[in-house]
């Protein structure tokens, strides 16, 4: 092995989504990395043709109004009733037509997904800047929304196509305050509702001794200290209540309805004055004495660049591409770079692929479900795959797409993914989609060019003794140098 | 062709059954199921402390379950449990069930996912030990096959050095016999994928043929008393259970996450037949929520909790048909929101395991739980 097929390699593989049958290895692997950010299509068309999170909200609200309209809501049928709403409707014939409005809204949300999981494998497979869609990827994990909840089942797609792709190579603040302000996060973390006890609303609904009173929801604040920003054991419980109450006021138009709201289109972020709780609040030890939505703004401002954000977003970063534990040294020049830049995430990607330990031979990391699908159909040079197809085999493969279940994220270390029963869903899928293609691809003679450099005699040498061809072509997937990067 | 083609299995024979499975009788035949409950299981909904005055008055609307989930099913003069709850309370008069109230870990922050590191490793603080209290625990415990997770990943709470396994019910067609033949040679030389193959290989032998089981809690719940039951099987399961978390529109999200509880509940009664009578349930969670609902309808994070047990090991012990724990009462909050917490999720943990498998408490304290040691709490009949 040659030490440039070994970086090309590393490139391709550790850094890229895994090389495609055609693909020349890059000459300059440093270079061809860092001048994806620039050359990256941040909305290709196969993105640009789905729906967006406006068009999403719209949807969920007129099915929600319908099935109020047919008295449908509560009941311990659909959700709950409004406070004033008709007694809802009981029997069987009720309960049949309420089956039949959860069937159809069950088929919408699956096709609205699996138009959004296609798109996001098909840029995946076709692209020619993988790193950057790695870094998509990265991101929109660790702003993790989950779409196992209603409101927010159609919202995976919306909130990486539209928060986090026009802002990888920009200033993390940017991608903070748009994923802050997305009807995905803020549905996910029940932002939209959140009312300030003392906003004008908050008084008024006192005053009427309404039956639900609003107030304040910490849920979304309480992520962004201890997920998107600082991280855990770095803020306090004050902290939580101090930026819940900044950033009360931040909503979404046409979902959320209450008195004294601004009407705003359905979908939007919006701030809401009256909704937003008065006076000023002390975040990591800074006061915040503006008035409305600069509040929270002065406080997200200050915590992108917080030093104990540069840190976290360096590990996570490092841990995401070289190592399950990354060198410290590394981590610490990533988060110096990252700070010196104010803020910009392309100097961190810079010191990342500058580092010499980011090239270290040993191939350290195991890749995740999604990872090695993509890589493992790149490999196979298939450009489109079914959805349904994708969606089934990543959910047995442990990774549904924006599924992971809390805003954390999926874990991004082999103990996560490294585990028995997960190893042999691998074989069974490999063994699954090597089958179709088996007749025209020569496992023998794709492998050394999937795997420059890092291919070793024993992989080759089972390969070539496969009993059939969909055999050689699936060792080829679960072989130990494929599996990790 | 004929020979070549037996080789080949009987290697996968050799490298599926590990030597401490071709053993096959396990030495011990009592079971122990953990369901981890992940996102904060509200303890003052799941058995509501009627019998404290205050609790009407501090969770207002949410003090009552929803009315179509009918009204709580009383268990002690003290406590009830809710509603969706009614398989659990009738093990509980039957004394097959118990619950120990206002429990929790070391942790006293509200981050689930260092408080779930902290309950799943038995540490003092979050990512302090690298491996899960369980795993430590098996070194203690006499041979059987390997712990299994249901699930297709390993939760933190079985890492570590001893052999555990993990299997999920799977919809996919088998791969060949032939090529995970050749997958196990292909991983001859590398010692993670070589030992997770294996296992893999040991646990769908035991699981024997197709589960037909989704995903979802009551199958898993059944794919675990199968592999239970099985005498030569494994003694130790762990489920994971989500959809905690009830920020928002609590009353309804909990019913029927509480409804799903019981069904796994009964699956697994149902499931392990004659063996649920040696079988101690542990269910427990990270933490528990704020007394009071939030703006939202819901409830936020907050501290102490309740932890679920059940099985018919628990028969004539101190914890059958019983509250264990004592009640803080409402009148005295941790932080001024939150239950407080009187016992140690570590002492039960460390009192389970050694009342079900005859251990010495203080010995399994001390090997298991040094990091965080509590006193051991007594649950079973030993």
């Amino acid at each position: 092995m040659s030490p440039s097929t070994s970086l090309a390699a590393i490139a391709l593989n550790r850094f890229g989504l895994g090389a495609r049958p055609g693909d020349a290895a890059p000459a300059d692997p440093r270079g061809w990395l860092l001048g994806q950010i620039g050359r990256f299509d941040p909305r290709p068309a196969v993105i640009a043709g789905l729906p967006d999170a406006a068009a999403m909200t719209l949807q969920y609200r007129q099915n929600l109004a319908q099935l109020r309209r047919q008295g449908l809501i509560g009941g311990g049928l659909i959700g709950a009733r409004r406070p004033g709403e008709p007694e809802p409707r009981k029997g069987p014939e009720a309960e049949s037509m309420s089956n039949q409005a959860q069937r159809e809204r069950r088929q919408a949300f699956a096709q609205a997904y699996g138009g959004q999981v296609g798109a996001r494998l098909a840029v995946s497979l076709a692209s020619t800047t993988p790193f950057a869609e790695r870094l998509v990827h990265f991101w929109a994990n660790h702003f993790a929304i989950s779409t196992d909840k209603l409101a927010t089942a159609t919202m995976g797609g919306p909130l990486e196509f539209e928060a986090i792709r026009p802002h990888i190579g920009g200033r993390f603040i940017d991608m903070l305050l748009a994923v802050t302000r997305h009807p995905g996060m803020q549905f996910y973390l029940d932002q939209a509702q959140s009312i300030g006890p003392n906003s004008l609303l908050g008084q008024a609904a006192r005053r009427r001794n309404a039956p639900r009173q609003p107030g304040l929801n910490e849920n979304l604040a309480r992520e962004i200290l201890e997920l998107h920003t600082l991280g855990a054991g770095n803020y306090t419980q004050a902290d939580v209540a101090g930026l819940a109450r900044a950033l009360t006021g931040w909503s979404i138009g046409g979902f959320v309805r209450r008195p004294l709201g601004e009407a705003a289109p359905d979908g939007q972020f919006v701030f809401q004055p009256n909704w937003h709780e008065p006076g000023s609040v002390i975040v990591a030890g800074r006061p915040y004495r503006q008035n409305g939505e600069a509040q929270a703004l002065a406080i997200l401002n200050d915590l992108a660049l917080n030093p104990l954000t540069a840190r976290r977003l360096a590990e996570k970063l490092a841990r995401h591409f070289v190592a399950d534990a990354p060198p410290p040294a590394l981590v610490a020049r990533m988060a110096a770079a990252y700070l010196a830049s104010g803020g910009q995430l392309p100097a961190l990607y810079k010191a990342l692929i500058d580092a010499p330990e980011a090239w270290a031979a040993p191939l350290a990391k195991f890749k995740t479900p999604w990872d090695w699908l993509v890589s493992s159909l790149r490999a196979l040079g298939r450009e489109n795959v079914p959805p349904l197809q994708a969606i089934g085999a990543l959910r047995e493969l442990g990774q549904p797409t924006w599924r992971p279940g809390s805003p954390a994220g999926w874990e991004d270390d082999a103990a996560r993914w490294a585990a028995p029963d997960a190893l042999l869903r691998r074989v069974e899928v490999a063994s699954r989609i090597a089958a179709p293609l088996a007749a025209t691809i020569d496992a023998r003679s794709l492998a050394p060019r999937i795997l420059p450099g890092t291919l070793s005699p024993a992989t080759a040498a089972a390969i070539a003794r496969a009993e059939s061809p969909v055999e050689g072509l699936a060792l080829l997937l679960v072989a130990p140098e494929f599996l990790r990067r | 062709m004929i020979n070549r083609r037996s080789l080949l299995v009987g290697l996968a024979g050799g490298f599926a059954l590990s030597p401490q499975l071709a053993l096959a009788a396990a030495g011990t035949d009592q079971r122990l199921v953990f369901i981890i409950l992940r996102g904060a299981m509200d303890g003052l909904a799941a058995i509501p402390p009627i019998g404290d005055s205050r609790l009407n008055q501090l969770r207002g609307a949410l003090a009552q379950p929803p009315e179509q989930f009918g009204p709580p099913l009383q268990l002690t003069s003290n406590f009830a449990a809710h509603p969706a709850l009614k398989g659990f309370a009738g093990l509980f008069a039957a004394g097959e069930a118990g619950v120990v109230h206002a429990i929790a870990s070391p942790y006293r922050e509200r981050s689930h996912f260092d408080a779930q590191n902290i309950l799943e490793t038995g540490g003092s603080a979050a990512y302090a030990l690298k491996d899960g209290w369980l795993n430590r625990l098996l070194p203690l415990l006499p041979a059987a096959p390997p712990p299994v997770a249901i699930a297709a990943t390993l939760p933190a709470l079985l890492r570590g050095a001893a052999p555990t396994t993990s299997f999920a019910p799977s919809r996919l067609p088998d791969a060949s016999a032939s090529l995970k033949a050749r997958v196990a040679s292909l991983y001859e030389n590398d010692a993670l994928l070589h030992r997770l193959w294996s296992e893999a290989m040991a646990t769908e032998m035991m699981a024997g043929a197709s589960d037909g089981g989704a995903a979802n809690p009551q199958g898993l719940a059944a794919s675990a008393a199968r592999l239970l039951a099985d005498p030569a099987g494994p003694r130790i399961a762990v489920l994971e259970m989500g959809g905690w978390d009830t920020h928002a529109g609590q009353a309804q999200r909990l019913g029927n996450q509480l409804r799903q509880l019981d069904n796994v509940f009964a699956t697994l009664k149902q499931g392990l037949g004659p063996a649920w009578a040696n079988t101690l349930v542990i269910a427990a969670t990270e933490f528990g929520r704020t007394v009071a609902a939030n703006g939202t309808g819901g409830t936020d994070h907050g501290t102490a909790s309740a932890a679920l047990l059940a099985g018919g090991r628990l028969k004539g012990g101190p914890a059958a048909g019983r509250v264990l724990g004592d009640w803080p009462g409402l009148g005295n909050l941790y932080e001024g929101r939150d239950l407080l917490p009187t016992t140690s999720l570590n002492g039960l943990f460390a009192g389970a395991a050694a009342g079900l498998f005859g251990l010495d408490p203080a010995l399994v304290t001390r090997r298991v739980f040094a990091a965080a040691p509590a006193p051991a709490l007594a649950i079973v009949r030993v």
